[in-house]
């Protein structure tokens, strides 16, 4: 109990002293998971509500393929990252392993099916009337699209928050591609594997609260774009 | 002199999985009238308007708007000059002006005072600003009438408008709807199973039975002296629907 007690005091220490190498991490984080929250979302919305709203062919077999992708154990995408990226991999020439784009590539995997699937259910939750009815006050194909996007935007966000707290709080794929090394690739959550295992317990739970305080003001941010939307 | 057809429907028939659920040789709707067409459910009524708004594709046949002849994809400009409001108002989660303002923002236009305007015709202007999601019905299907007519439609397609409604918003919606045509000469095509609204509000009627038209006539004649004998059962309500 003194422990976490002592941990949480830290924390709030650490971020008052400004300490650099906190900073860094946490700015890392946040890059990282930002990035690939980014490019999921560019790709998951459009496509899950493809999904969700067009006769897609095969469209049983990419649900059935998301829904699992949305289950996948983060060390597994991580494996399978590794492959790719080490040297000997079809992706080897890039060098990305044990950079921030693995990490970034391996955080997109993981968050890609979460946004597509919860966007889809969201849209297939919208009122099938709504389409026809803005269709005839005029709507042209994409003002349909929008409209139905609108309408289901309270899942979108959440889809978005899915993915963002499916990556955040992810540690098994970032630290086998990323490789948890200072100053370059070590993010919070592998930051507190690091501080656990050498018994900086402490130091650890203070990570922790920053972790979940980031993850707190992120959602508080989608939640009001949702209510502002 | 003939008056001026806005839609020549000529051998129309649409089917669903070989189905025929419209089968029409001739209708002609004309311009600045109220046509009310009435029916049991599943007579193909709704079905019919959703042809007329270029909303579904006819299987075979012709309907030809103004000097337009529909097929697979009508032109945005002509598809917006036609509008529905459905038995069940669907509307978006905004307030109420911005529902109403709703047709002219996908016509990149402002919301203005037609907005405002159309809000006090509807009785609505106080919950301007309310959520639409927190109206009773009948001030629902108000909101849906005035996002359809602020946008100036040539014509307006009433699917069952004031079916579950209390008398005070029928009465409310039918003298909208009434000024409309008489005012702006907007043409319109309502679909009811409710005899008397269409005896009250239309021009002409037509009966439709199983996909076909059975007759089409003035009002005065559809109600007082029908040409066949099922619109006569239909009128006497030995009719079940």
């Amino acid at each position: 109990m003194d422990e976490i007690t002592h941990g949480f005091f830290q924390a709030i220490h650490l971020i008052l002293s400004a300490d650099p190498a906190l900073f860094e991490i946490v700015w890392l984080s946040l890059r990282v998971s930002g990035i690939a929250l980014l490019l999921s979302t560019t790709l998951g919305v459009p496509m899950g509500a493809a999904l969700g709203l067009a006769r897609v062919w095969a469209r049983g077999l990419i649900t059935a393929f998301l829904y699992t992708g949305m289950g996948l154990p983060p060390v597994v995408v991580g494996l399978f990252v590794y492959l790719m990226l080490s040297r000997s991999g079809p992706f080897g020439a890039l060098g990305w392993l044990f950079t921030p784009s693995a990490m970034i590539v391996a955080q997109v995997i993981i968050a890609f099916p979460l946004v597509a699937g919860l966007t889809m259910a969201a849209v297939q939750g919208v009122d099938a009337a709504l389409r026809m009815q803005v269709r005839s006050l005029g709507a042209t194909r994409w003002q349909e699209l929008w409209a139905v996007l609108r309408e289901a935007r309270i899942g979108v966000v959440a889809a978005i928050v899915a993915g963002f707290g499916g990556i955040i709080s992810e540690v098994g794929a970032v630290m086998l591609v990323g490789g948890n090394i200072e100053g370059k690739t070590r993010v919070l959550t592998t930051a507190i594997v690091l501080n656990t295992r050498t018994g900086e317990f402490a130091l650890a739970i203070a990570l922790g609260v920053i972790l979940l305080a980031l993850a707190f003001v992120a959602n508080i941010a989608m939640l009001r774009l949702q209510g502002r939307s | 002199m003939e008056p001026e057809s806005i839609y020549r429907i000529e051998n129309l028939r649409k089917e669903y999985n070989a189905r025929v659920v419209v089968d029409i040789e001739r209708l002609n709707i004309r311009a600045g009238e109220i046509l009310a067409i009435v029916g049991p459910s599943g007579a193909g009524k709704s079905t019919l308007l959703r042809l007329l708004n270029f909303l579904e594709v006819p299987t075979t046949g012709q309907i030809v708007y103004r000097d337009y002849v529909f097929d697979s994809q009508a032109p945005l400009d002509i598809r917006r000059q036609v509008t529905t409001v459905f038995q069940r108002p669907v509307l978006l989660r905004a307030s109420v002006q911005e529902n109403v303002a709703y047709g002219l923002r996908l016509r990149g236009e402002r919301m203005d005072e037609r907005v405002g305007d159309m809000l006090a015709r509807v009785g609505l202007a106080s919950l301007a600003r309310v959520s639409a999601t927190k109206l009773s019905g009948g001030e629902m299907q108000r909101v849906a009438l005035a996002r359809a007519l602020v946008i100036a439609p040539t014509v307006l397609l009433l699917d069952e408008p004031t079916a579950n409604l209390d008398p005070y918003n029928v009465g409310l919606i039918e003298e909208i709807v009434r000024e409309q045509n008489r005012t702006r000469g907007t043409t319109v095509v309502l679909v009811t199973h409710n005899v008397f609204q269409a005896k009250r509000l239309a021009h002409r009627v037509g009966l439709m039975l199983a996909g076909c038209l059975i007759e089409v006539n003035t009002a005065s004649a559809f109600f007082d002296s029908p040409a066949d004998p099922r619109t006569a059962a239909f009128v006497r309500g030995e009719m079940v629907y």
